[in-house]
C-alpha cells in the first residue's frame, strides 16, 4: 500500500514536472538533473545533477529523498591504485563561487529499494537537503540506460 | 645524552621495523603491474547466462574487449557498458571483429538478477559471463586484476564490491594488447581499435 501511495504521488509529482530544470534555493542553483532507466527495481538507480554556489560562504549537500526509492544514498565512486570502491559520502561540498557536479565515476546519489521502474523519458522529483540553504526539489530526467552524460544544456547554453 | 648499549639496540630495531613495514607497502602495492610484451595470454572458462561455457578459443579472430563488473553497481559499470556499446555503434562494418565481454565479479548475485537482459540493455553484442567463485577468481587471477567484496551494511545484501574498471583489450590470437583505463573516451578506443582491425 506504501508503494501504491508513493508511486500515486510520484505521478502526481512527475506529471507537470518539466525536464531539464533549473531550481534555485538561496545562492545555490541546481540543473542538468538526470537518471538512467532501470531494469525492474532490483538494482539500486542513480541521480546526477550539477550545483553551482553564486555565494560566498561554502555549503553541502547533506541527503537526498524521493518517491523513487526508499533508500536513496549519497555515494562517491573513490579510485585507489586502479581499483574503484564506492564509500558512503556523508555529505558533497558545494563551495563558495564554485560548483559541484554528481557525475559518473565521482559524486552521485545511488538510488536503492526502488518503489517503481524508472522509465526512459520520464521524470521523477528529487529534495536536496543543503546543510545552510535548506531544501529543494528538482526533477530528474530518466534517459537512457547506456546515457553517459545529461541530454539537458548547461544553464548557460 | 649518551646512548647505553640497549638504546642503541633498540634504536636499531626501529630502523630495521620501519624498513621492513616500508618493503611490504611496496610489495603489496596493488596498482597495475607493468604488462610484459611477450606473451601475456590470460584467459577465462566461464559459463554465459545460458549456462555454455566459454573460453578465449570460443571467440577465435576476434579482439575481445574485456570487463570485469557487476550489475549491481550504479555508477562505474552502467557508465563503461554505455561507453563499450558506443564502441560497438561507432565501428559499424568492423563491430564484428571485436567481441565485448563482461565478466561478473558477483557471479552468484548477477545471475539471480539477470545477467543477459542486463548486458543487452546496453548493447546486444554484449556477452555476459558468471562462473562460481573459483572460476571468477581464476579469470581475474589471469588478467591481474582485483576485486572484492566489502561487507557494507547499507547496501544491498549487505555488500559491495570494489573492483579494477578499466577495459582490457585481447588479441584475436589471445594476447593482451593493452588496457583502457577508466573514463577513456569512446573515440579513443575506436581509434586504438580500428589501427588494429
Amino acid at each position: 500500500m506504501k508503494r501504491i501511495f508513493a508511486t500515486l504521488a510520484l505521478i502526481a509529482a512527475a506529471g507537470p514536472a518539466l525536464a531539464c530544470e533549473t531550481v534555485t534555493v538561496g545562492p545555490l542553483e541546481v540543473s542538468q538533473a538526470w537518471s538512467r532507466a532501470s531494469i525492474g527495481t532490483a538494482r539500486p538507480g542513480v541521480v546526477y545533477l550539477t550545483i553551482r554556489n553564486s555565494g560566498t560562504a561554502d555549503d553541502a549537500l547533506m541527503s537526498i529523498t524521493t518517491p523513487a526509492a526508499d533508500m536513496p544514498m549519497l555515494h562517491q565512486t573513490v579510485m585507489t591504485d586502479g581499483v574503484a570502491s564506492m564509500p558512503h559520502a556523508m555529505e558533497v561540498p558545494v563551495p563558495a563561487e564554485g560548483q559541484v557536479a554528481l557525475e559518473p565515476g565521482g559524486y552521485h546519489a545511488m538510488l536503492m529499494e526502488l518503489t517503481q521502474v524508472l522509465e526512459e523519458g520520464e521524470t521523477f522529483p528529487v529534495t536536496l537537503t543543503f546543510r545552510d540553504a535548506g531544501k529543494v526539489t528538482i526533477p530528474v530526467t530518466i534517459q537512457n540506460i547506456g546515457a553517459s552524460e545529461p541530454t539537458c544544456p548547461s544553464p548557460d547554453e | 645524552m649518551r646512548l647505553t648499549t640497549l638504546q642503541k639496540f633498540l634504536w636499531a630495531a626501529v630502523a630495521v621495523a620501519l624498513v621492513a613495514v616500508g618493503a611490504v607497502f611496496l610489495l603489496v602495492d596493488r596498482s597495475p603491474e607493468p604488462i610484459a610484451q611477450a606473451a601475456f595470454r590470460p584467459t577465462f572458462s566461464l559459463p554465459d547466462a545460458g549456462g555454455r561455457l566459454r573460453t578465449p578459443a570460443d571467440f577465435e579472430g576476434k579482439h575481445l574487449l574485456v570487463f570485469f563488473g557487476f550489475t549491481n553497481c550504479p555508477d562505474i559499470c552502467p557508465t563503461t557498458l554505455a561507453e563499450v556499446a558506443q564502441v560497438m555503434d561507432d565501428l559499424g562494418d568492423q563491430a564484428g571483429k571485436v567481441q565485448p565481454l563482461f565478466i561478473s565479479i558477483d557471479p552468484e548475485r548477477d545471475r539471480e538478477m539477470g545477467l543477459a537482459e542486463y548486458t543487452e540493455a546496453f548493447h546486444p553484442s554484449i556477452l555476459g559471463l558468471a562462473g562460481d567463485a573459483a572460476q571468477t577468481r581464476a579469470a581475474a587471477d589471469s588478467f591481474r586484476i582485483y576485486y572484492e567484496r566489502e561487507a557494507n551494511l547499507e547496501a544491498l545484501d549487505g555488500y559491495a564490491m570494489s573492483h579494477s574498471p578499466g577495459l582490457y583489450l585481447i588479441s584475436p590470437e589471445g594476447d593482451w594488447l593493452g588496457q583502457f583505463t577508466y573514463g577513456t573516451p569512446a573515440s579513443e578506443i575506436v581509434a586504438d581499435l580500428q589501427a588494429r582491425l
